[in-house]
Parts: C-alpha cells; structure tokens; sequence
C-alpha cells in the first residue's frame, strides 16, 4: 500500500485559481466554492478514530446546490437517479418511462445492471417500456393513457411482478394524479403499483431522484412486508445500494454466503419485487452506495429496528476490513468464518498484486464519478501502489465531502459538480497517467493521449466488487494504462509539432 | 474458486462458473419471481399468432421504440457547423443523456451545455438561466456560434426562445451580433429526425433572414445529410463524388470532422463543420439537396420558400439511389456524371452479380429511420432479396404508403409490408410468426436477435456494440460496397457456422463459397 504520498498542494490552488479565472465574475465566485485543496488535519492523539479510520485531510466544499447554466455540468437529473439508479435493475417489475419517449430511450440498458431471468417474460430489465407521450397528452393529461398502459402491461407480459411510474418532466407540470391511477390499476390488476415523482426538473441533481426512489419503496412496497413468505433467520441481512453493475453485487453475495450469512433481498441489482417486499424481516441492512440508499435504512432502522451499516468491496484492504466488521455484528462464530474467508483469498490478492503492482505504482489517477465511488475507490487504488490526484463527485452531499477526508491525502485537488472545461483543465494540468470517470468525459482525456477507464458502467468490464471483482479491476487499470497505443500519438516525423526538416 | 492471477475471467465466463451457477439456483429458488414452468410456457406464448394480435392492437404502451426525442437530433445537428456549441434550454438530464447517447454511437466528444433549470424556474420560467446559460457558455467554451433548442421542460411551460435570445442578448450575455439561432424542439412531437428538421431550418432562417444573397446567384448546392449516424464516412464519400463532378456544394452541416478527431494529443472540442460565411452564401445556392426526405420537410419548405430549387432523396444507398442523386445533381450544376463514377457503378454491379447466388431469395426485417429504412429496403430488392418486415417507429402513413409503391415496383416486394409507428415488440412478433433470414438495422435489434435467432446486421444509428463502422460510407457506390460485404459476411458466417461440427454437419464446409 502506498499510503504516504503527497499530493502538491500548491500546483492545485494555482490550477484553481486558473480555471476560474476563465469565468464571468459572478459564476468564479460561485463556482469557486466547488473547488479546493485537500488540506491535512493534525489529528489529536487522544482523538477517537472512527470505522473509516482517522481524518487525513479536510476537503469540504459547496456541495448538492443548483449547477450553474451554460457551464456543461456532468450531472444528470432525478429521473436518471430513479430510474436509471434505483428501480431500473428491479428485474420483474415493467417500468414506464412515463412521458415522452427520449429518457427512456438514453438510459435503455446503459447502466449494465445484469440480471438473471427471460427477459420479456419475467424478467424486464433490458426493455425500453414508454407511454410515448404525444402533444395531445400533454394539452389534455396523461392520465388516460397510463390506465392503458398498465392495462397493456399485464396483456403483454402476464407474468411481471408489478410495476412502477418513472415520471418524466412533463408529469410534474401539466397536473397529473399518477398515484390516483396507480392506486387504482394496482387494486384491479391485484399487482403492486408504484408511482415515482421524480421529474428531471426537481432537484439539482440525480440524488434528490434517489431519495424520492427511496420514499416510494417506503410507501408503496415496504407496507407488503407483514405478508411476505420469508422464514426469518438469525443471519439474514440485505445488501443494499448495490445495483449489479457488470455482477458486482454477485460477486458480493458470494463473500457474505461463504461468511454464512444468508442474503434477505438484494436492492436493487438483481431484485425482485418480493425481495424488496421481505427486507424488513432481515437482521441488519448492509449499504454500499451510501449515498442512493441511506434514506431507506434510516427508515428501516426507525420503523422496524433493522441496523444498517456500511461496507466497502473495493480492494481487499477495505473488503477485508468490511468483512471484519460486518462479522463484528453476528459474534464470534461468524468472525471465524469471515476469517477463513479472508485467508482464503489471501493468495490470489497476493498474486494479484504482485503481478500488477509493479505495472501500476506510483501512477497519478484523477477520478470523478457520482455520489460514492470518488472516495470507496480510492483504497482500491492504493492497494496496487497508485495514487489519487484528485477527486470529485457529481451529486454528493456536505457529508460526504467530511468522509472523504478520510481517504484522501494532503493536496488532493477535490472538485465538486465540475464543469466540462474544469476537467479538461486540471486534467491537462495535472497530466494523471488515468482518469476515471464517465463516457461524457472518457472521449475527450483520451484524445489528450491520457489512459481513462469508465467508473460508472465499469466500461463494460466488471465486477469490481469483491474479491473476483478486484481481479477483474487490476487487470483493467493495467490495460488501460499500459496499452502501445497511447506511444503512438506523435507522427514520427514531427517534433514538437514542428515538420522535421525533410532535406536533412 | 473461479478467479485466479493465471486467467482472470471477465464477468462472462466468470458467471458461468459453478460457484455462480449454484448461487443463482439459491436465489431463484427464494426470489418470488415466476416459476419455472410459467416462464416457459409464457415464453412460448409470445412466439404465436394471438399473442402478435395482442400485441399489434396495443394503442398507448410503447415497447423498445426504434426513435429518440426532438433534441437529440438538434444537438446533432449542431454539430456540423463550424465552433458552435449547442445550448439545451431546460432539464440538464437531457443534455447529459444526448451527449451520451452521441459518444456511445461515436466513440467521440460530444459537447453540449444546458440551461440547467429546476423547480424555480418551472414556476417563473427559464429567462434567467438562458441570460446567464448564454454567458457562461460563451465565457467559457469561445464558441463562434451557439444554437438553442428546447428540451420537453422548456415547452410545457412555454418558455419563448425568440424573446429569451433577445433578453439575454440585451443584458449583454454575448454580443449582440453574435449568432444565436434557435429551434423549439418539443420531445413530445415527432422525434430526433424532426428535431433535426427544425434546428437546420432554425439556423437556415437565421442567416438567411436579412440576407440580400439571391438564390440562384451562385452555382453551388446545398446538401443537407440529415441525421445520419454514418456522417462520418458518407458525407466524405459524397463531397469525393461531388469533387469528381466539379460540383460546388456546401453542407447544411456537415459533422463527419466534429466525430472524427484525431488522437494526436490534443483535444479538439470543435474541428470541421459548416463555417458562417458558406452558411451565409449558401442563400445564393441554385438548389438545396435533402439526402433524407423524412428529415428535412421543413428546411426543404423554407429552401424553396426563398426561391430554391429543392430536391430530397431517401438516403442513396444502393445502385439505382446513387444513379438518381447523381443525375439529379448532374441536372441542377450542368455537370456531366464523369467516367471514373460510372466504373465505380459497374465494379458495385459486379459486385452483386458475384454473390447474386447467395442473396437472391434471402428474406429480410428491417428497422430504423424512415429514410434508412426505404433506402435498405431498396437496395435489398436490387440485389433480389425480400424486405418482409420493413418498420420504422418515427415513420408515418406517407412514409408507409411510399415503402407500399416500391414493394409495387418489384416482384420481390410482393409479400412485403411497412409498419409504420410500430416498435421492435411489433416486430418480435414478426419475426416469431413470419421469420426472415436476417435483420438489418441498429444495436437494440440484439434483444430481438438472441429472442428470435435472426442474424443481426447492424447498418444504423445507434451501435454501441460494435465499433467503427460509422466511419466507412454506406452510401454512394463505395458505400453500396460496404453494406453489400457487410450482409455478405454476415451471410457466410452464418452458413460456416451451421457446417463447422467436424464429422457431422461439415461435410457442406467448403472452403470455396
């Protein structure tokens, strides 16, 4: 582990103080309030030190406010978060992209949440499913339309679990009573229902799409619990916040079963609607993406008493940290067991970085992702010699930016909701041998002839979770930066971008 | 355990591993989802006749579309001219979502900025996020000009770009002679072919307006592609034929450089594209050419309105397609078809007779833009194949009726039908109860080739799933050349790999084919 880096602190302030200088005065001194140095924290010695270890750094800024207009901001909006986030990969439920027909049509099968299951007949994950709003919609209401739709729905695939309402933005707008009809088909198809408001106009970013995600899980499926078929066990636990990207949550699943506990529900990767339904009968709820699905296990723990706790599977240092502690909570039989687990694996995270390390170490990354991965991440990184230069979110909220204190070193350039032009700034500045980020960003850093991997859809590799993930991530970052490719970008015949004298 | 430092498995293989196998047996044993038997028999079902006129009586749920929104096609649009940067005026999802969907196509940058507007503006509307979207964006990114379009936020609240653009240009956002054309691009209306249409007219009638250039008073072309997901390579194949008639042309937005940029250590946010000045002198053009008819009425209408010939085509692919442009064009400069053309129509008609014996008969579906489709399926009867299943989401009762005459015009369109507005659940059912030998059309036909077992040949936008060969024309004759091997390949891998069990179904492996 290279966990004694620096980063320079210096050159970031004067990169920040360079990019904002491109902006209308107004917007640098908003904006500048998104951007700063990682600063190191002198921790007291008595200072308690919490799960996540001691404060490094303080790297609070402005955070989940309005993005600025005209700026090219990365973030999406509420639909994506709820749609596209959290109840996209809940697989036997049709869920309408209520509206016109664009949003569903950009985020059809782009989020990689894989699933088992006949699709388009049990299964619905990797369907585009729209009520296709035309102008008469908007100008007389929606409503009638949604009351066919459903009715088509159960014609065409008899055998879903249910089905939910993605609102798009004009729903909001022209007055519709979604959850009236909801209510209603719900009750005469006998399936669940589930109406979500979450127009891409609310909010500011994908996160208030989480949350409204999270509130219609809480009032519309959480209150079928008391009938659910589960009979409850002593280590039945939820994974929560782990949609499956590329099978991360399977990769998962696997290190929780060998420790012998028993998966409840998986939310939402994977899902089915029952699973969801049975969650309350779990003994803890284990999060991973903090950020999409706190609301929920905050909910869960007031209404019903189920704890929740967060864990990392990225990298084996914080897997086996995660480990550890989740094992904390079941007692000693448990601990044994996670354990063996951990030595089990010993060997091949060994290897693993013994092959990949000397490739990888001491290279430079810049990340920019969502809400979580910009700091659980980092340590993945670490765990093969490399070092994080700077990171980012798009939708993170103030507590966030606390926590990643504990992850980032001294002079970690930090960049909140970053604008087109500040990335290609501070990438071309800081000239980082890899970003990570998405595949708005992935096209442009790789034209500057610098390594980039996708951290959201794991650019179509994956899982990165778990140990079998770890594998598959090491693997990937190498590629990426040691590719002939990026050596090939200088015709041979220039120098400088000077034509050669040809005569000599 | 099934990963090792040896071999490490991507997540295919890795979940076919038994340790995986056995854990999704676990889970489905406990998930609540249909059983087993039900999925079957349910499965089975949909490949039938009654579920298909289940399924073609839907009249408001719409499954797998084969079409975007409105602004889509505008920020494509914009990205044939010359620095322009593309401004979405509403949600900022969208413009995230189009820039995504584009570099997914494109394997390129895709710029676009958004207006970023939220609940507060929902109530008292988006001027101040256009005054301050328009500043920022012209601080920031030096565009030369910037295009406005709308996304379905902007329209339900009625924001009005003509006096919004003039507000933000008051204030002092950008100069005010500097170029803000605009379209409203409503997502709730036709779809990204129109939203095309309006931001070509939208800028067309913004440099064309006060402009004393007579039409006719030059002997150029207007060419206008239309949105086309093979820009790259086909506009480039055009302006070489062009080149070889000693035709003067302009684009109305050409975006083959914009998506092709090279890697040479410097990213270029803009390259290429229509500058301001051709776009100004485009006015005296003697004719405006549309490359697709189904998007382009509307910059068509307005061409003429300001006393153009115009002209439209359906995406000339093919023999007789690329004849028809040729002399259309040859008509309106009173240039002459040059020999080098005419070989290269003869080398594609070789080409054909060549593998006739393998094309002839093949039964096809095919998916897509309207133009697209008219054209595939044209050229698919040239080469005496069956376009069975033509179907086009975001083409109407013309667009059907003009598929009807062509089936009309050719013994092999005899049993053939266009589906208009119909989407690829319609043609899942299709392909179940009247199955064809191949399917052409975008990267969303995977789902109906891995259900139906029909080849997928993939020839449109969007495909995410292969790489380059947006950058190689399928129009013109060399284009014709391209889809034509494309279809072959497809054809013979296909037939190697139903004869390639050695010892069992080989003996029909022949090398020669």
């Amino acid at each position: 582990m290279s966990d004694s880096y620096q980063n320079d602190g210096k050159a970031h302030e004067q990169y920040i103080t360079e990019v904002l200088a491109q902006y209308p005065d107004k917007f640098a001194k908003r904006r500048k309030k998104h951007l700063s140095v990682a600063k190191a924290v002198e921790a007291a010695p008595d200072a308690p030190v919490g799960e996540e270890g001691p404060l490094l750094t303080e790297c609070e800024v402005k955070s989940n406010i309005k993005s600025i207009p005209g700026v090219m901001t990365i973030r999406g909006c509420a639909y994506a978060g709820s749609k596209g986030v959290v109840w996209g990969p809940v697989k036997d439920m049709v869920h309408i992209s209520h509206g016109p027909v664009g949003c569903g049509q950009y985020s059809w099968s782009q989020r990689r949440n894989y699933y088992v299951g006949t699709t388009g007949i049990d299964a619905f994950g990797t369907m585009q499913v729209t009520s296709d709003f035309q102008e008469k919609d908007i100008v007389f209401g929606g409503d009638k339309k949604l009351d066919k739709v459903i009715d088509e729905i159960e014609t065409m695939f008899p055998l879903s679990g249910g089905i939910s309402v993605q609102s798009e933005c004009p729903i909001g707008l022209i007055g519709d009573d979604i959850e009236a009809v909801s209510r209603r088909k719900g009750k005469e198809i006998g399936k669940t229902i589930v109406p979500v408001r979450c127009e891409g106009f609310r909010g500011v970013s994908q996160s208030l799409g989480h949350h409204i995600a999270n509130d219609a899980i809480r009032d519309w499926v959480l209150d079928k619990s008391a009938e659910a078929e589960w009979e409850a066990g002593p280590y039945d636990v939820n994974i929560v916040g782990d949609y499956n990207i590329g099978g991360d949550a399977w990769a998962s699943r696997r290190l929780l079963e060998e420790m012998g506990l028993r998966i409840c529900g998986n939310w939402s990767g994977d899902a089915t609607l029952a699973e969801m339904e049975r969650a309350p009968k779990a003994k803890l709820n284990l999060i991973h993406c903090y950020r999409s699905m706190n609301y929920i296990c905050r909910h869960m723990e007031e209404k019903y008493g189920i704890p929740w706790m967060e864990y990392n599977f990225f990298g084996p240092s914080q897997i086996a940290a995660s480990l550890r502690k989740i094992a904390r909570h079941f007692g000693p039989e448990i601990e044994q067991k996670a354990e063996e687990v951990i030595a089990r694996y010993k060997p091949l995270v060994d290897g693993i970085i013994e092959k990949y390390g000397p490739r990888l170490k001491g290279k430079k990354v810049m990340l920019y992702v969502g809400g979580l991965r910009p700091r659980h991440v980092m340590t993945a990184y670490e765990d093969l010699g490399m070092e994080i230069a700077g990171t980012g979110y798009e939708f993170a909220h103030n507590d966030d930016y606390q926590r990643t204190g504990h992850y980032a070193k001294p002079g970690t350039l930090i960049y909140d909701d970053v604008t087109g032009y500040e990335l290609e700034k501070f990438v071309e500045k800081i000239r980082p041998d890899l970003v990570g980020s998405g595949i708005k960003e992935k096209y442009p850093v790789q034209k500057m002839g610098i390594p980039f991997r996708q951290m959201h859809s794991w650019d179509y590799s994956g899982p990165y979770h778990g140990y079998d993930g770890f594998a598959i991530f090491a693997r990937d970052m190498d590629l990426a930066i040691n590719n002939p490719v990026w050596d090939l970008f200088d015709a041979p015949w220039t120098d400088g971008g000077e034509l050669l004298a040809a005569a000599e | 355990m099934p990963q090792s430092v040896e071999k490490i498995l991507d997540h295919g293989p890795l979940f076919r591993e038994p340790e995986y196998r056995e854990m999704f047996a676990r889970k489905k044993a406990c998930d609540g989802a249909a059983g087993v038997d039900a999925t079957a028999l349910q499965s089975e079902y949909t490949k039938g006749w009654e579920y298909r006129e289940k399924n073609f009586a839907r009249e408001a749920l719409v499954i797998n579309p084969a079409k975007a929104c409105q602004p889509l096609g505008a920020v494509f649009a914009a990205a044939g001219f010359e620095k322009t940067m593309s401004f979405v005026h509403g949600s900022q999802g969208c413009a995230a979502y189009f820039r995504s969907h584009l570099s997914r196509h494109f394997k390129e940058p895709c710029t676009a900025v958004s207006s970023s507007m939220t609940e507060d503006a929902a109530v008292f509307g988006g001027l101040n996020n256009m005054i301050d979207g328009l500043a920022n964006c012209y601080s920031l990114y030096q565009p030369k000009m910037i295009t406005v379009s709308t996304t379905c936020m902007a329209e339900v609240i009625g924001d009005d770009l003509y006096g919004f653009i003039g507000n933000a240009k008051a204030k002092g956002s950008v100069p005010e002679d500097f170029d803000v054309p605009f379209a409203h691009t409503p997502s709730f209306v036709g779809s990204h072919i129109d939203g095309y249409d309006n931001a070509i007219k939208g800028i067309l009638e913004h440099f064309w307006k006060d402009n004393p250039a007579v039409a006719g008073a030059s002997e150029t072309i207007n060419i206008v592609p239309g949105f086309d997901g093979f820009c790259v390579g086909n506009n480039r194949e055009l302006g070489r034929m062009l080149g070889l008639m000693g035709v003067g042309y302009t684009f109305i937005g050409d975006a083959a450089d914009q998506f092709d940029t090279p890697s040479d250590g410097e990213y270029r946010m803009y390259d290429g594209g229509t500058t301001i000045d051709e776009l100004k002198a485009a006015k005296g053009a003697k004719a405006t050419v549309a490359l697709q008819h189904w998007n382009s009425r509307k910059t068509l209408e307005y061409a003429a309105s300001v006393g153009q010939e115009t002209a439209s085509f359906h995406y000339p692919l093919g023999v007789k397609a690329t004849d028809e442009l040729l002399m259309k064009v040859s008509a309106l400069s009173g240039k002459a078809i040059p020999e080098a053309l005419r070989l290269e129509r003869g080398r594609l008609v070789d080409a054909m007779a060549d593998s006739q014996a393998y094309l002839h008969g093949k039964r096809y579906a095919i998916f897509g833009d309207p133009d697209f489709v008219e054209a595939m399926a044209r050229f698919v009867l040239e080469t005496g194949g069956e376009p069975v299943h033509c179907l086009s989401t975001n083409g109407g009762k013309e667009w059907a009726a003009d598929m009807q005459a062509l089936f009309d015009g050719s013994p092999f369109g005899k049993d053939c039908k266009a589906h208009a507005h119909k989407d690829l659940w319609h043609l899942r059912s299709l392909l179940f109860t009247e199955p064809v030998d191949f399917l052409i059309g975008n990267s969303h036909g995977k789902y109906l080739e891995r259900d139906t077992r029909t080849p997928l040949i993939r020839l449109t936008f969007p495909i995410f799933d292969r790489h380059h060969h947006h950058r190689f024309p399928v129009i013109g004759y060399q284009g014709g050349l391209r889809v034509l091997t494309t279809i072959l390949d497809k054809l013979f891998d296909k037939l190697d790999a139903e004869t390639n069990i050695a010892g069992e179904t080989d003996i029909s492996f022949d090398l020669t084919r």
